[in-house]
């Protein structure tokens, strides 16, 4: 049995060029990028190769870009790290977290407030599971520290207006990290990382050049703004974005902090000082080479998104049509591409995931760090789901490979296993 | 064609492993989702959690996999430290007003001070002084003897200073010095830890593999690995949890295990795991034939180069059986790595010899590789009693299980052109100009 692939959004397959480009490195060229003789130089220099790859398709400097083990710790160091770094420079102990961030977000913000006495205000979404502004807005004190927003929900594939939610945060002076785990790859991070806007990711020299001429201060030069934060000249920058390399197709075990800004972070992991004094521990190389594969690859697939957005809403409208009942979660078209998540009240998430399951389609009811738990989701909670609504939910998501038959039969499976259930 | 001698810094993938890993990284699914791909990635997963327990004789439950082994010891260090300063705070009263699961404020925490002996990685050294910097941590250094080894008397001497070992957060230290490969006294200093209640974390990555540590001393609560240093992939490491301690975890987000958050990476566990079986396969046989070769370079070393020394347990292991102490010349030998010689050039500047050798397609090291780069001395030659300027001319070659003993006798050719050159040129640099 052929297996549809629908739950790309927690774990994609390893592609086979991302493979090919990590094997000289998982081969011969097997150095340690700290040693000094030659086969360390080589592999530091195939690790800056990846970094400068990355930093080109991201429109940021290549000392902005962190590795890190994965999207968890890209978050909690980009969340827990600005936060500390922020404290140190005499912000106050206030944070805000949107409230259906991903755990890695919403855990870190915990720790924060349990280890270091700060307060966690949650910012909340209307019934798409949308953050406002003028919530955020509310929410702000002349002194928060943080504000951590996602690019897009996980769960139900919202896109957050991130752009004016930065602008908020950082005209009090909070610092930024904005969770893009979902939509790295699929489009570019907005607000756009560098002043010269998302077309211009050129090289670094010319990025930092436009975001200059531009008059909007290119990272590392943002001294002209307020002394207390740097980079404060980016009025629209956020500080620190999260990405993870097995949801594009790189594997496991490698992700990345990117830090447009070059605001301070305090490190999680010491020892060694790799990467800058921000994260210690021997480089994975091989990692970073499938990353900036990874990311490359889905920069030129990207250029088809209308046709893969135009796919997701056939796919929408014939479940809509097929499953009766089934009602969409999340924004209708301001939403991942590739993403499409339903509630149907009176059928349980998980009976129905395992009779698609028995039928060749792979899917989840939410976010796979939570699967296996018997509770509501707490992201449609939070958008206003009763909770025995929010116990049917179901996501699909899948990738740019996908084709319109697999998403057809899928269709047709889903709304077979859904009839079945309900008898 | 390169001879490798810096397998302490990573141990390139034998094509077995490699095998095992690209197979895995096929896989398709996220061990945390319910599906059938998803359930295959977990029990790929918990195999691999199992092999690599059973070569510590610790259950599955116990082994918490990280990014490295830098994680893994930045959680044995903080998260043992945290978990002290949260838990029942013994003599000292928690605030009564403070949330139920919020800390106790920084100065009412029990129990700050750190155990440290002056000779750990820098992944541990770096974790501590961010800790006595940051978190109010009070750091007590332990002093190393001659050959890098921890002093039990000052261990003890430490225990007993201030409020006693009441006041002790943790004991942290190598298993084997990963520089000099003097094997460590975990035994010994884990019994006296555990009559005190005081846990102890176990930096076991430059040991593990190279030699058997199970089963693991009942004092011990926690032990750091990483699977690159024994030929599995970069980025893939764990903490050996013991069951009854606890950690306050440094990633949040998912709780996919205990003490760590982060999608867990199934296939990176798998090629652990098969680096680790294979290791442990033939562990004596392995580490008998290391150590022959070993004992081949140090004799010829000591044969050729009368003016290096040679340092750690090792080095006094090949001084005993160079001068004919055969018993002397075992017993140093049972209180080293198998596969590592670290030695000193009077005169000279590591980094000029290890680029001469590298030159002569040698790869060796200065010792860590988390340090070259940056032209300091040691700082475990320096806690060995070595002067600074002893200590600078380091230089760490270490074997791995594909050595030959032509390879070592290549080096052993090559070796007096390195260090007479090293040597001339660390003169030229002391020499004093005189007329400018």
């Amino acid at each position: 049995m052929t297996i549809i692939d629908l739950d790309q959004a927690a774990t994609a397959s390893v592609r086979r060029t991302v493979l090919e480009a990590m094997w000289p490195h998982l081969t011969g060229d097997y150095g340690n990028p700290s040693s000094t003789h030659a086969l360390g130089r080589r592999a530091a220099d195939a690790l800056e190769d990846a970094r400068s790859r990355i930093a080109r398709l991201l429109g940021v400097r290549a000392a902005q870009i962190v590795f890190t083990s994965g999207g968890t710790e890209a978050d909690n160091l980009g969340v827990i790290g600005l936060t500390l770094a922020a404290l140190t420079a005499g912000r106050d102990r206030h944070v805000v977290v949107g409230a259906v961030e991903h755990e890695a977000v919403l855990a870190s913000a915990d720790h924060l407030a349990r280890w270091h006495g700060v307060e966690v205000s949650r910012l909340g979404v209307d019934e798409l599971g949308r953050y406002s502004v003028g919530e955020l807005q509310a929410l702000l004190r002349p002194g928060t520290a943080l504000v951590a927003v996602q690019h897009a929900n996980n769960e139900v594939g919202t896109l957050q207006p991130v752009d004016s939610l930065v602008r908020a945060a950082r005209a009090v002076g909070a610092r930024v990290h904005v969770d893009a785990v979902q939509t790295a790859g699929w489009m570019p991070v907005v607000p756009p990382l560098t002043g010269a806007g998302p077309g211009a990711a050129g090289s670094t020299a010319a990025g930092a050049g436009a975001a200059g001429a531009a008059g909007s201060g290119a990272a590392g030069s943002g001294a002209a703004g307020t002394a207390d934060v740097p980079g404060a000249g980016a009025a629209s920058r956020p500080d620190a974005v999260a990405i993870s390399g097995h949801k594009l197709g790189a594997p496991k075990g490698i992700g990345a902090l990117v830090l447009p800004t070059g605001a301070p972070v305090e490190p999680l992991i010491h020892g060694g000082g790799q990467e800058r004094e921000r994260r210690s521990g021997t480089e994975n190389v091989a990692g970073a080479v499938g990353l900036a594969v990874a990311l490359e690859l889905a920069q030129q697939e990207r250029e088809d998104l209308v046709a893969i957005a135009a796919r997701r809403d056939r796919f929408v409208a014939d479940v809509l049509a097929r499953v009766p009942g089934a009602a969409l979660t999340g924004h209708p078209s301001e939403r991942l591409p590739a993403h499409a998540s339903f509630v149907v009240p009176g059928i349980g998430g998980e009976p129905l995931l395992i009779a698609l399951d028995d039928r060749g389609v792979i899917a989840s009811s939410g976010s796979a760090c939570a699967a296996g738990r018997d509770d509501p989701s707490p992201v449609l909670l939070a958008m206003g789901y009763p909770a025995d609504v929010a116990r049917t939910a179901l996501r699909f998501s899948w990738g740019a490979s996908t084709t319109q038959d697999e998403l057809a039969s899928a269709v047709e499976l889903l709304a077979r296993s859904a009839a079945a259930l309900r008898v | 064609m390169v001879v490798y001698l810096d397998h302490a810094a990573g141990s390139p993938m034998p094509a077995s492993i490699r095998g095992a890993y690209l197979a895995a990284l096929e896989h398709v699914g996220n061990p945390s989702s319910i599906h059938s791909a998803g359930q295959a990635a977990r029990g790929m997963l918990e195999g691999a959690r199992e092999r690599i327990a059973a070569t510590l004789g610790v259950d599955a439950v116990e082994v918490v996999l990280t990014g490295g082994g830098t994680e893994a010891v930045n959680l044995g260090v903080k998260g043992l430290f945290w978990q002290r300063q949260a838990g029942a705070a013994g003599d000292r009263a928690v605030a009564p007003d403070a949330a139920p699961d919020a800390a106790p404020a920084r100065a009412d925490r029990p129990r700050p001070r750190i155990l440290m002996p002056r000779a750990e990685h820098h992944a541990t050294l770096d974790a501590v002084e961010w800790l006595a910097a940051h978190e109010g941590a009070q750091l007590r250094w332990l002093e190393v003897d001659e050959v890098g080894a921890l002093r039990l008397d000052d261990f003890e001497a430490a225990l007993a200073e201030g409020a006693g070992p009441v006041d002790v957060a943790l004991l942290t230290m190598l298993a084997a010095n990963n520089e000099v490969g003097t094997l460590q006294p975990v035994a010994e200093a884990a019994a006296l830890a555990a009559a005190h209640g005081v846990p102890v974390h176990v930096d076991a990555i430059a040991a593990y593999g190279q030699v058997p540590l199970a089963p693991l001393p009942a004092g011990v609560s926690a032990v750091s690995l990483s699977a690159h240093k024994l030929g599995g992939p970069v980025g893939v490491g764990a903490l050996v949890l013991r069951r009854g301690a606890d950690v306050v975890p440094l990633l949040h987000g998912g709780s996919q295990q205990r003490g760590r958050s982060g999608t867990m990476d199934a296939a990176g566990a798998a090629a652990f795991a098969a680096a680790s079986d294979e290791a442990h396969a033939a562990i004596a046989e392995r580490a008998a034939r290391k150590a022959q070769l070993r004992d081949r370079l140090a004799a010829g070393i000591l044969a050729a180069l009368p003016q290096v020394e040679l340092r750690g347990a090792a080095g006094r292991a090949a001084a005993a059986r160079a001068a004919g102490r055969v018993a002397e010349a075992d017993a140093w030998a049972a209180r080293a790595l198998p596969g590592t010689l670290h030695l000193t050039v009077p005169g000279a500047e590591g980094d000029s010899l290890l680029m001469l050798l590298d030159l002569a397609g040698f790869a060796v090291s200065t010792g860590s590789a988390c340090q070259a780069g940056v032209p300091e001395p040691s700082h475990v030659l320096l806690a060995m009693g070595l002067h600074e300027q002893a200590a600078r001319g380091a230089l760490r070659v270490s074997l791995g299980p594909e050595t030959t003993e032509a390879d070592v006798d290549a080096l052993l050719a090559a070796l007096p052109d390195a260090v007479a050159r090293a040597t001339s040129a660390g003169l030229a640099a002391r020499t004093p100009t005189l007329g400018r």
